[in-house]
């Protein structure tokens, strides 16, 4: 059968996997996920990965779920050039180092961040409408994804989930400004920290080279863009060093993998019966 | 100088990284720092950390954080046993797999109590009857997966050997054992693997590493836990209000 990657392009950690492994030439079956129909939840997909989660990979008989986990074995299995993760102690341990981080830093920050100013913006639009019953009628909000709730890892996921109704008014209670003014804080606190703890004066953030480090980071840090969020605004440094980092991967791959995000704001809104399958997930995202 | 690792034992990554040091024998001088003194927020300490986080570790003039790359740096300079961190690519797949799902799973979520029953009184906050909950059910559906999903089939987390995958996890459960919480309680093959884990690394050294945690509550009921100082105090509120 070959390699088997089940993956979801909606998804931040999945877009790193799919760019490393189109870049290095693996050969791969792109097994698609469908987050928006619910299929990460199917029992088919269950026996790829019992924790319902893409990305997934199956290779034979061996399957493995968690992003940082893939792109390793494809990184050792296929003998990928040094640079992505060096052989070198000192310079591996910068490229573990941000991995680790950022699972529970900036991923985190990004994600409620989003999920926070989303549902402010719901409660503005609550205020507008007659009922909040009708699913049919919420209209497609520019700039902003389609909902990927828990369907991928839950620390990898993007930031830019937007569930076409999902009983605002509920979220609306659960953020209040002041649980949003903390999440934006812990953002900026995250971004900076980005720059000065982990770029600095850097080429790329763990030395001169670019690294898997980068590719996590970049995927997590366009998806907001692509989304609307300004994240580089404001941040010269950072800005550089996307522009070193999609030029590293190839402006074409750049572009193939993030089609699917920067579509996602004009497809049309789930189904009530899969967003209520999905709730649970997102609300245990966004608290 | 030679290697030193800058730890609280109150922590559960730092005993994670003490545990693996000292059972594979790697000499280091211990640096403590205080995150209740407020010595992480110290001039002195963000001089070798800027993040203000423990664990850290500094060899020569290279400094790095993350328990996760604490450990494998560890492993291989200083050649461990293989089967903490196997060079079988499959086998050190499975620890990064856990490693992965133990960053959304168990951090942030076992550290709760000693946060909510004994820091933030400290400081006069109250953490609310709600929360406690929700992360009373977050820890259940985590032990369930655990069981289920890691050592279904397997003695340990990763595998069929110990891995400094199964440090940070058991550390992490450690944390609400120590503040009254039983855990493994009905739950055997979570014991079973707790027992096997602590079989290895000995009683002693467990009970070394786990000291400070074990009687933190001794120690709040005698009132003799520091209170963290004025320039820890903005650190320790923002930690509690992310409780979720």
């Amino acid at each position: 059968m070959g390699l088997e990657l089940y993956l979801d392009l909606l998804s931040q950690p999945c877009r790193a996997i799919y760019i490393f492994a189109k870049k290095n030439g693996i050969p791969f079956q792109l097994r698609p996920v469908e987050l928006r129909q619910a299929e990460h939840l199917s029992e088919a997909f269950a026996q790829v990965n019992p924790l319902k989660k893409v990305p997934a990979l199956k290779d034979g008989d061996f399957t493995l779920a968690e992003s940082v986990a893939i792109l390793l074995y494809l990184t050792h299995k296929y003998k990928v050039p040094d640079h992505w993760y060096p052989q070198d102690l000192q310079a591996r341990a910068r490229v573990d180092e941000y991995l680790a981080w950022q699972h529970t830093a900036l991923r985190r920050s990004c994600l409620r961040a989003l999920w926070h100013k989303l549902t402010e913006r719901e409660r503005e639009r609550e205020r507008d409408l007659p009922s909040a019953d009708s699913f049919s009628r919420w209209p497609q909000w520019p700039g902003l994804g389609q909902a990927e709730a828990r369907s991928q890892e839950p620390g990898a996921r993007s930031f830019f989930l937007v569930f076409h109704v999902m009983f605002p008014v509920f979220l609306g209670e659960l953020v209040s400004p002041e649980l949003l003014a903390a999440t934006l804080a812990e953002l900026e606190v995250n971004l900076q920290a980005l720059e000065d703890t982990f770029l600095q004066n850097k080429v790329f953030l763990a030395g001169p080279h670019v690294t898997l480090a980068d590719l996590v980071a970049i995927t997590e840090l366009m998806h907001a863009v692509g989304a609307g969020c300004q994240v580089f605004e404001g941040r010269p440094k950072l800005a550089a060093w996307r522009q070193r980092v999609e030029a590293a991967v190839g402006e074409d791959l750049f572009r193939e993998a993030h089609e699917v995000i920067l579509k996602a704001k004009d497809s049309a809104p789930a189904d009530p019966t899969i967003k209520q399958k999905l709730m649970p997930g997102v609300l245990a995202m966004i608290r | 100088m030679g290697l030193e690792l800058y730890l609280d034992l109150l922590s559960q990554p730092c005993r994670a990284v003490y545990l693996f040091a000292k059972k594979n024998g790697i000499p280091f001088q211990l640096r403590p720092v205080e995150l209740l003194k407020g010595q992480h927020v110290s001039r002195e300490f963000s001089q070798v950390n800027s993040l203000h986080k423990v664990p850290t570790l500094k060899d020569g003039d290279f400094v790095l954080s993350e328990s996760t790359a604490i450990m494998i740096y560890l492993s291989c300079k200083y050649r461990t046993a293989d089967h903490w961190y196997p060079e079988d690519l499959q086998a050190r797949a499975r620890v990064h797999e856990y490693l992965g799902w133990h960053a959304d799973s168990i951090r942030g979520i076992f550290g709760v109590p000693l946060w909510s029953q004994v820091l933030a009184p400290l400081l006069g906050v109250q953490v609310s009857e709600e929360k406690v909950e929700r992360n009373r059910t977050s820890m259940k559906q985590a032990l369930g997966q655990l069981e289920e999903t890691f050592l279904r089939g397997r003695a340990f987390v990763a595998g069929q050997q110990v891995t400094l995958a199964d440090l940070l996890a058991l550390e992490e459960l450690m944390q609400p054992v120590a503040l009254g919480h039983d855990l493994f309680e009905g739950r055997p093959r979570l014991a079973a693997w707790r027992a096997c884990v602590e079989d290895f690394l000995g009683a002693q050294l467990c009970q070394e590493t786990r000291g400070c945690i074990l009687s933190v509550l001794e120690q709040a009921a005698n009132k003799t836990i520091p209170v963290p100082p004025p320039e820890a105090h903005e650190s320790v509120l923002l930690r509690i209000a992310r409780i979720p």
